[in-house]
Formats: C-alpha cells, structure tokens, sequence
C-alpha cells in the first residue's frame, strides 16, 4: 500500500513535445499532396441523380467530363432557361461534343485512350432529349464507355 | 566582443503554431472525392441483333415518367423482381443452352437462359433523367443480385465482395488472377446484357 502510494506520488516525465512540429508537418505535406482544388466552377445546375449500385471512377487520368444542367441564375437571362451543355468550363452546343471528346483523348497518353471513360454528369432534371443527342455524338466518335456519374444514395429518392 | 559576433538564434517555438495553422487549412479544403456512377457501354453501331422476343426484356419510359414492362404499366419499385424473374427464367429445355443453375419458373415462353436474355430499355425526349438513372439503377441491381447468389454459391462471397477485394487488394499477382477468374465466372453466369438502343426482334 505504501509503495503505491510512493509511486504515484512521483512526477511523471514530461512528454517531449519536441517532434510535434515534425509530426504536424507530414500531415500537412499528405494534405497538401492529396488537395485538389476545384477548379471548375459550375455554370449549371448540376444535382446528381442517386444510385446505389454504383462503380467507383478512382482513375482520374482516364476520365472526361461532361456536365449537363440548366444554366445557373446569373446566365439564365441571357442564353435561356433550357438545359445546356458546359464543357472545359464554357456552354458547348451538343455537335461539339464529338470533337471535344477527341481532342480530350489526344491529349492523353496513348495507352489511355482505349481505356478512357466519359463522365456524364447530368443534372437530374434534365429530361432525356439532351442525354440521347449527347449519347448519339459519343456514339459518332466511338467513345463507348460512359458513367452516368450519380451520387450515392436510394435511386427511388429521384422520383419526387 | 565575441559575444557580439554570435548570431542571434531564430525562435522556433512559433513553427508549430504556423504548420497547425496551414494544416487546418488544407484539412478544410481538401475533398478526397471520388465520384461514382453507373457504368455502361453504349452500342456500337447498328448491329442487329438475332434475338426472339422471348428473350426481350421491354422496359420502356414514356415522358411522364411511367414504366411500361413488357406491356404492363409497373411501379419501379417492382422493376428488380421481375427483371430476376426475366433473367433467371432458364425456359430452354434440357439440353443446349440449358441453365442448371436458374432457379426461375423455367416458363417456355419468357427467356431460354441468361446468355439470351436481354433487357432492352427505352425512353422518349420527355422522360426525365432522374427517373431513367433509376431504372438504370433497377436493372443493374437484378444483375448484381443474381451474380451476388451465384458468387455465394460457387465461392462462398459475395460478387460485389469480390469486386471490392479484386480492386482494393494489393495482393500477389497470382492471387489476383484467381481473383479475376472468379469475377469472369460469375460474370459469365449472368452477363450483362442491357441495351439502351431500339431493338426490333425478328
């Protein structure tokens, strides 16, 4: 009983917070590795639909997107309320989907194009006439494989 | 005058502070997001194929978003269990092409056998986006529910277990491949088969 009551009548050593600034350092340099800022700002609405049985698209490399939706307020006095197409950061019309799509996969390198996937993403009130035209020019310049890009959750939340 | 000479240390004390300040910074505005989706392979041509309208699976969604199966208007919410029951008929009599491993109702008239069966979906201008990914989201799900028995059966684990391990694993080379060969199986049980373009059968 004594001997215990010694023991923890002793200082415990102080911890040396010597390394700490080491250690907050390799955290920050993950973090700052791993950020990617946004960089594109969203000229339409963009509110994926849900799904949930969903494929990951965890190479970034192979991936070209394309992002459909009703331009935000700000533009929708000037070119319309009607569902319109952004690519690269500007309003596209529907025929320049084919080109950008294979100037997109020129810029990449050779052994990804015959992998690479067309992220569509689409707002979910957008009605299908747009998606089919897009669908259509993807088929002309045999781009195939696609990813109708969704977030995850219930698909039956979409119906409302 | 030697004293004069040393340099005055620079005080560190405040680095920590600093690297916290710019970590905290980085935490909040990092965003490790990886989008997700459904993926799909659009058709390549005008390819027509030799199918009976037996094995056709019509899924068809008008502009106001009603769903129309096989000439009868559904709720979505029932669209997996009748895709299964399509898909996992096995109609085909014993014999070529028969399916040992259906468990369906083995009806003469709906699909010979899931390498025939195809599920074909349609859509006018109007049908809204939201809706047609949720139908996308049914079929697949039939498809996934059924390798996710088949996977159960054959290996003891679920298909999307396998492909989650298959993509994540930093296995040996070798274990992988088994990996691969599993998924390929089961994949080949029920390949996928869902069309997004008109099909006429003949």
């Amino acid at each position: 009983m004594i001997n215990i009551n010694r023991k923890n009548k002793s200082k415990l050593p102080q911890i040396s917070t010597a390394s700490l600034p080491d250690i907050v350092f390799i955290l920050l340099f993950f973090f700052m590795t791993v950020t990617v800022m946004k960089n594109t700002n969203l000229l339409v609405e963009n509110t994926l639909p849900n799904a949930n049985e969903i494929e990951k698209l965890d190479k970034k490399d192979r991936i070209i997107e394309i992002i459909v939706g009703q331009p935000i307020k700000q533009y929708a006095g000037v070119i319309g309320a009607e569902p319109k197409i952004q690519l690269n950061g500007k309003f596209a019309q529907v025929d320049e989907v084919g080109s950008y799509v294979l100037a997109k996969l020129a810029e990449k390198p050779e052994h990804l194009r015959s992998v690479a996937i067309i992220s569509l993403k689409i707002d979910k009130q957008v009605s299908m006439g747009i998606v089919s035209d897009i669908k259509e020019e993807l088929r002309q310049v045999r781009a195939l494989k696609i990813n109708y890009t969704t977030f995850e959750g219930d698909a039956f939340n979409n119906l409302q | 005058m030697s004293k004069n000479r040393e340099l005055p240390e620079v005080n560190a004390g405040s680095m920590a502070d600093i690297a916290f300040l710019l970590l905290i910074f980085f935490l909040v505005t990092t965003t490790i997001e990886t989008d997700a989706g459904l993926n799909r392979m659009l058709p390549s041509g005008s390819d027509r194929a030799d199918v009976k309208e037996k094995n056709l699976f019509r899924v068809s969604l008008n502009s106001n978003d009603e769903l129309l199966v096989e000439d009868e208007l559904i709720e979505i919410q029932d669209l997996r269990e009748k895709a299964i029951a399509f898909l996992d008929n096995g109609g085909i009599a014993e014999g070529d092409g028969y399916c040992s491993y259906c468990k369906g109702e083995r009806d003469a008239k709906s699909s010979d056998n899931p390498q025939k069966a195809i599920l074909s979906l349609s859509n006018t201008r109007g049908t809204n986006y939201g809706v047609y990914v949720a139908v996308q989201n049914e079929l697949v799900g039939a498809y996934n529910e059924l390798r996710d028995r088949e996977a159960l059966r054959l290996y003891n684990i679920l298909y999307t277990d396998l492909l989650t391990a298959y993509n994540t694993s930093e296995l040996l080379n070798a274990d992988k491949r088994v990996l691969k060969e599993q998924i390929e199986t089961v994949r080949n049980l029920f390949p996928q088969k869902l069309s997004e373009a008109e099909i006429t059968a003949n």
